[in-house]
């Protein structure tokens, strides 16, 4: 992916302007800035779910705005701060993005489903819990899990273990990394966290106000 | 000639006048605070069906169907905007998408009662023409209304689990549709509703009023069953139409939520270009 010149503009503000930088497969990009600084901005931007006041994003040697989005989007996953599940199951959440026409000939893996979980050590029972009972740690797991299963490209990742305690912040940390680690894939990650990105990243970019 | 019906004198209208008085009672007793509201309100009713009794009078006499569609256009024009008055929220162009769907369900479905089920001639005759659209347009505006307040509500209630699924890849109609669903559900019901109880609970003001100027109850109860087809029918159309025009303006084709683009009504002197607002004295 290549960012050039990139500006968020909202309302007539520029919040932030000249952004760039190249994300090669492999690598993790920090992203970091103080509260408001727009960062949730950028993520949504280079998903493609907000349109960037300026500048361009290129996607394996397409232009964002010659991709067709829903496809575009199931190469470049944007993860929420706060996921949003559909209501039953964590099993059903799991499975209901497979019916959807950018996911046509992907199939959902039990066998994926239980790696994953054996590398959060988290127990197969909670495949059965309903969205609506989870906690807020317990959610950002299961779109993890969601999102992994869907086999992105690039993940954009805005805070996802900011509820969750030191050990799953671990594990999830140790995941992600052995995930972009099998070379075609990289992550951006959003925190607020420094020592977090040091660990997790390879380079670090800061939104100033 | 005799009519078929007792006739109403204007010293009769005056003693149903009175009747009011019980709601201005009410009112006063329980300080309600609806005595102005009640007086305004029977004084725009009178005054608006005398004008229309007067205008209705001048178009039958007319024999043409110029006046006719005219008129017709006048009420598409009032239901279009009040279907959107009704609601909490605006995007642009909501009135004018409302009196597309309006116009389009209303003119359709009563077009197709005049010349095919009804069959009158001519086809503009405005004692069936007019009374069948004013029906119609009545049952389309809470249609319209009740399904757009609900999709635009559900647009912003709904927003984060809305841009999960298209973040996930789904496509705006993979991730909207379900709100499309329950928009329509909710503008539908009503006239659903109505039908079930109707003649149980209810005999429809139509019928009614047939029986009233002398038709025998087989041949209004007839006339009705047509009528409420149309309206559910005309409903359903609107209803569509509306929510599908407000979906292509929240989610545009590069399959975002524009949320954006909603906004609380603002006064109708916001509205106006900067240059004609100065004209208007503000609050």
């Amino acid at each position: 992916m290549r960012v050039q010149g990139l500006a968020c503009i909202v309302s007539g503000t520029t919040l932030w302007q000249d952004v760039a930088f190249d994300l090669h497969p492999g690598m993790s990009l920090g992203l970091s800035g103080p509260t408001g600084s727009g960062k949730t901005s950028l993520l949504r931007i280079l998903a493609g779910l907000q349109t960037p006041g300026q500048g361009g994003i290129r996607f394996a040697g397409k232009p964002q705005s010659a991709w067709w989005m829903p496809d575009y989007r199931a190469h470049v996953m944007y993860l929420p701060q706060r996921p949003a599940l559909p209501e039953g199951t964590v099993q059903a959440a799991l499975t209901a993005p497979f019916r959807l026409r950018a996911h046509r000939g992907q199939h959902y893996s039990a066998k994926v489903v239980q790696s994953y979980l054996d590398a959060l050590q988290l127990p197969t029972v909670f495949l059965g819990k309903r969205a609506e009972e989870l906690s807020g740690g317990e959610s950002q797991l299961a779109a993890l899990l969601r999102a992994l299963l869907l086999e992105p490209v690039i993940l954009l990742l805005d805070e996802p273990t900011a509820s969750l305690d030191a050990t799953y912040v671990g594990r999830v940390e140790q995941l992600l990394t052995q995930w972009r680690r099998t070379g075609t894939r990289a992550s951006l990650w959003v925190s607020h966290d420094r020592a977090q990105l040091a660990r997790v990243c390879d380079a670090t970019l800061t939104l100033g106000r | 000639m005799q009519p078929s019906y007792l006739a109403i004198g204007y010293w009769q209208l005056g003693f149903a006048a009175v009747l009011i008085v019980v709601n201005l009672a009410l009112s006063i007793w329980l300080r309600l605070g609806l005595a102005r509201s009640l007086v305004v309100a029977s004084v725009r009713m009178v005054a608006q069906l005398l004008l229309v009794g007067m205008v209705l009078g001048y178009v039958f006499a007319l024999r043409h169907p110029a006046p006719v569609v005219g008129i017709g256009l006048v009420m598409v024009l009032f239901a279009g905007v009040s279907a959107v008055n009704r609601t909490g929220r605006r995007f642009p162009a909501v009135y004018l998408s409302s009196l597309l769907s309006v116009f389009a369900a209303s003119y359709l479905v009563t077009g197709a009662a005049l010349l095919g089920i009804l069959q009158v001639s001519p086809w503009y005759k405005p004692q069936y023409a007019i009374p069948l659209l004013g029906m119609v347009l009545g049952n389309i505006l809470n249609g319209v209304s009740l399904s757009l307040d609900r999709f635009m509500d559900g647009v912003v209630r709904e927003r984060a689990w809305i841009e999960s699924e298209l973040a996930l890849g789904a496509t705006r109609w993979e991730a909207g549709h379900g709100l499309v669903q329950a928009s329509l559900r909710t503008g539908m019901i009503p006239t659903i509703n109505s039908m079930m109880v109707m003649g149980v609970v209810s005999l429809p003001g139509m019928m009614t009023g047939q029986l009233l100027a002398g038709a025998a109850p087989g041949e209004a109860v007839r006339y009705q069953i047509v009528i409420v087809f149309m309206i559910a029918a005309a409903t359903a159309l609107g209803a569509l139409g509306m929510v599908l025009l407000a979906f292509r303006a929240l989610f545009n084709g590069q399959h975002q939520l524009r949320t954006e683009r909603l906004h609380r009504p603002r006064p109708w002197r916001d509205a106006l270009p900067a240059r004609l607002r100065q004209l208007v004295p503000g609050k």
